[in-house]
């Protein structure tokens, strides 16, 4: 049509929104981010510290599946950030942003402390039962708060959260000073090292920290009752509303602070559950870094999930693999730690990428 | 007028997916003329003049200003080339004089920045054209009018020859109307040329030199205004032969429905959004309001609806059945629970009359979910309500599961009055219930809302445009201010008295002002 086409001002490259992409092809442009984090994470090795890729990833994959008890420790750590990650879940459907799951856990691993140290005289079966709840009512009172303040006075709720975090820290350290064990250690050390009380068994075997079926079974139990809660419950339903527009909630006629408040405390109260695992069901301690920045990846675990809890189990298991094979990389291999969470940042940086390109796409000049 | 072309521009092609914008479009602006750009929602109007603003590149095509071939990649690019646009919603900081404004951004090469000489400069360029104009004005103190006023100069101002204006009748009064006309008519006259994007086919008539009409992204004809009626533009716009007429049946045995006295709302910033508003909405009549657009209309409905508490004043409720029930101070909830059914079709469909990423199923219970027992929402009922509102009123969507953000305007408004209606409501509250939407729609709308008022619902209805307040309605209210200026009577009124009555608060705002 045109003969000439001397100036070319279009910009090169454009970035182009892409709704309706099949299923089957998002599953293979995440699949093409995850090959292409390898292939950049090994040369990037090669350039770093000079080993063969592959070994390190075969190190990665046995620091996961290699016995038994690592695939228990796989599942350990996944069952807890999922746990995590489904608590945020609500609140985070109703564009609250919780970022406080780290003190929420706390507290409730705090609790759980608290239960396990006086209660010993209850029976097992009972002090588990009366921990669960202990560890749910105090990671709830941690998410009541901020409920409350973003429903009555609309205070930001992601400072608010954050701020609550370091709250529960100071509250774990100075716990961990008054049950201290050995003046001036600063470590709690391992609760009821003898009669075991209060300690999750089990549930192949009687004995303590073999394997955690009971862990996964409980954070399973949660994520299919969260995931029917959302969407089936009428309370699920207005999370919906609401994080759509507060708007159309108050022209529906729902009570946007009770859904708020009743929410947060919802919340708060399975990451405190979380609490209680890492305590009763791992390490039958309490320390400022019990929850060890796990609250903070499972808004990670939430977002690339979509909130949706299923898909957070994959996410979930992802992240704890990379973090155990860095782990292992790191000593089997003889690189410094760094090196490894390089790899692992690598990796993550291209599964985000992926889902960057689920919903765009990048035209070139002069192609239609 | 010449027939010189000021733009020229041939073969403008823009896709968006798989939705072809822009089809090959070949238009014409002459020197001095004033072109209307005619076309229905998503005909393609607003897409071919961000082209020439510079905010969209075109895939293909190539636009000539007086003859040349110039390349618009960035609105700094189309003010090289003369060309300033007038967008809907104005782009101005609103703590910053007029003046200010004008200039913020423009940087003139070999000019240092002096206020006092922008002021003079702004004052000539008023006056030439016929503006009224304060340059040391703060924008937060300035009415619309005012603000689309320091949109123009400052397209002026910057030495643009080819103006632009986007809708630009939506926000204002009649006698604004005329005035901004005046002053098109002026800039005409001085050799600029002017495109005019509108969708009020009395307007075109009016104003332009000739029209172009939009269709599916394409041009389908362009036409001297002297040359044609309404009737065929709007045939042509829609691609077959429409009736502008409105069927308005008369009121059969009203009744008083609802009372409303003394309503007064003050905002959270202090401002009186209701001043002492009283009239009554009676079954089997359509009851219009009519207002200058912020003039209290969404403050009026949100009241009705519980949504807003109200400073003083009561809403009342006389049901059929006699008796009265008070519903100022009652939740939406509460009204419900006392089995009054008011539908509100707010003006913000996806922001508060639906939930954008349900589908029609979800959000066909928005306002019924919590009614029954139980801990789980049952999704049957509104299902069947879904697939039979689809149905009757041709709702064009995937499924009915398909999220509705991504229905078209029509269609999610088909959604949102289908919910309302199928409530069997007593009263029913309209906010702007055809902007955007295309004729054909709109009249789908006009024809629920007749059948309501037949079936002895009392509507009410807040619009902007006149011609349809006077030939849909029964009686007309009308707002100014928060105050209600005047009550008239449809069938009789004319759009000179309904004006009057729009601009009458200014007189009582000064002696407000003068009391204080």
């Amino acid at each position: 049509m045109s003969v000439s086409k001397k100036k070319h001002t279009e910009p090169l490259l454009r970035v182009v929104k892409y709704e309706g992409m099949s299923r089957s092809r998002r599953w293979l442009v995440r699949l093409i981010a995850v090959l292409a984090s390898l292939i950049v994470s090994g040369i990037l090795i090669v350039l770093l510290a000079g080993i063969n890729p592959i070994k390190v990833y075969g190190t990665m994959i046995r620091a996961s599946f290699g016995s038994s008890r690592l695939v228990w420790n796989l599942l350990r750590d996944t069952s807890t950030l999922l746990l995590l990650g489904v608590g945020l879940a609500p609140a985070f459907a109703m564009r609250f942003w919780n970022i406080g799951a780290e003190g929420q856990m706390l507290v409730g691993g705090i609790a759980t402390a608290f239960c396990m140290k006086y209660f010993t005289g209850m029976p097992t079966f009972l002090l588990i039962i009366v921990m669960v709840l202990a560890s749910l009512i105090a990671g709830a009172l941690w998410g009541l708060l901020p409920g409350i303040f973003k429903a009555f006075w609309n205070t930001n709720e992601t400072l608010f959260t954050l701020m609550m975090n370091y709250i529960a820290i100071q509250f774990t350290a100075f716990m961990v000073a008054q049950w201290e064990v050995g003046v001036g250690n600063n470590t709690v050390g391992v609760i009821n090292p003898d009669g075991h009380e209060g300690w999750l068994p089990g549930l192949f075997t009687s004995a303590f920290n073999k394997d955690y079926g009971i862990n996964v079974l409980l954070v399973l139990a949660v994520t299919v009752a969260m995931f029917i809660y959302l969407r089936y419950s009428k309370h699920g339903y207005e999370i919906s509303v609401i994080g759509d527009s507060v708007n159309t909630a108050r022209y529906a006629g729902i009570n946007v602070k009770k859904v708020y408040i009743r929410t947060m405390v919802l919340s708060g109260a399975v990451c405190g559950l979380a609490g209680f695992l890492a305590v009763s069901g791992v390490s039958h301690s309490i320390s400022t870094s019990t929850a060890g920045g796990r609250g903070f990846t499972a808004i990670i675990v939430a977002w690339l999930a979509k909130f949706n809890t299923f898909s957070m189990i994959a996410i979930a298991a992802l992240l704890c693999f990379l973090d155990q094979g860095a782990l292992e990389i790191a000593s089997s291999c003889n690189v410094n730690t760094y090196v490894s969470k390089i790899i692992t940042g690598v990796i993550l940086f291209f599964l985000l990428a992926g889902e960057f390109f689920t919903m765009y796409r990048i035209k070139v000049r002069g192609k239609h | 007028m010449s027939m010189e072309a000021a733009v020229e521009m041939r073969g403008i092609t823009k896709s968006f997916g798989t939705v072809m914008a822009n089809d090959h479009i070949d238009i014409t602006l002459r020197k001095g003329e004033i072109l209307a750009l005619l076309g229905e929602n998503g005909s393609g109007k607003t897409t071919l003049v961000n082209i020439l603003s510079g905010i969209y590149y075109p895939d293909e095509g190539r636009v000539f200003i007086d003859g040349r071939e110039t390349v618009i990649s960035s609105p700094t690019d189309a003010y090289a080339a003369g060309i300033g646009m007038i967008h809907q919603h104005f782009k101005l900081v609103d703590v910053f004089t007029a003046a200010e404004n004008i200039v913020l951004g423009y940087n003139e090469a070999g000019r240092k920045f002096n206020l006092k000489e922008t002021s003079e400069r702004i004052r000539s360029i008023a006056a030439r054209y016929g503006f009224e104009i304060d340059p040391d004005k703060k924008i937060y103190d300035m009415s619309v009018s005012e603000k689309q006023t320091v949109e123009i100069i400052k397209a002026l101002y910057r030495g643009a020859r080819i103006l632009i204006l986007d809708e630009p009748t939506a926000v204002l009064t009649p006698q604004e109307t005329d005035k901004l006309f005046d002053i098109m008519r002026n800039m005409k006259n001085d050799g600029r040329s002017i495109i005019i994007i509108t969708h009020k086919l009395a307007e075109v008539m009016e104003i332009s030199d000739r029209v172009a009409l939009l269709r599916g992204g394409k041009c389908v004809d362009v036409l001297e205004t002297s040359m044609t009626d309404s009737v065929q533009l709007a045939s042509l716009m829609v691609g077959r032969s429409v009736s502008l007429e409105i069927n308005r049946p008369a009121v059969v045995g009203p009744q008083d429905r609802l009372v409303l006295s003394g309503l007064t709302y003050i905002d959270r910033d202090g401002v009186k959004r209701l001043d002492d508003v009283s009239f009554t909405a009676r079954s089997g009549e359509i009851l219009g309001i009519a207002g200058v657009a912020g003039s209290g209309q969404k403050e009026l409905l949100d009241a009705v609806a519980g949504l807003i508490p109200l400073d003083s004043g009561s809403v009342t409720y006389l049901p059929h059945s006699g008796g009265t029930i008070k519903l100022n101070g009652l939740d939406p909830r509460q009204i419900r629970k006392l089995g009054i059914s008011i539908s509100f079709v707010p003006e913000d469909r996806l922001g508060m009359g639906l939930v954008g990423d349900m589908g029609m199923t979800d959000n066909m219970m928005l306002r019924t979910f919590d009614e029954g027992k139980g801990f789980f929402v049952r999704r049957n009922e509104p299902r069947k309500l879904a697939d039979k509102i689809k149905d009757e009123l041709d709702v064009a969507t995937p499924g009915i599961n398909f999220p509705v953000r991504r229905l078209s305007g029509g269609n999610v408004q088909k959604v949102l009055v289908g919910r309302e209606i199928a409530a069997s409501p007593a009263v029913l509250m309209l906010a702007y219930a055809v902007r955007g939407l295309d004729i054909n729609t709109s009249h789908v709308i006009y024809d629920l809302l007749t059948q309501q008022k037949m079936k002895g619902t009392a509507v009410i209805y807040v619009g902007e445009d006149l011609d349809v307040l006077m030939s849909l309605c029964d009686r007309i209210v009308v707002l100014v201010g928060g105050q209600v200026s005047g009550v008239v009577d449809a069938r009789t009124t004319s759009k000179e008295e309904i004006g009057l009555l729009m601009t009458s608060y200014e007189k009582r705002g000064d002696l407000g002002s003068e009391r204080q």
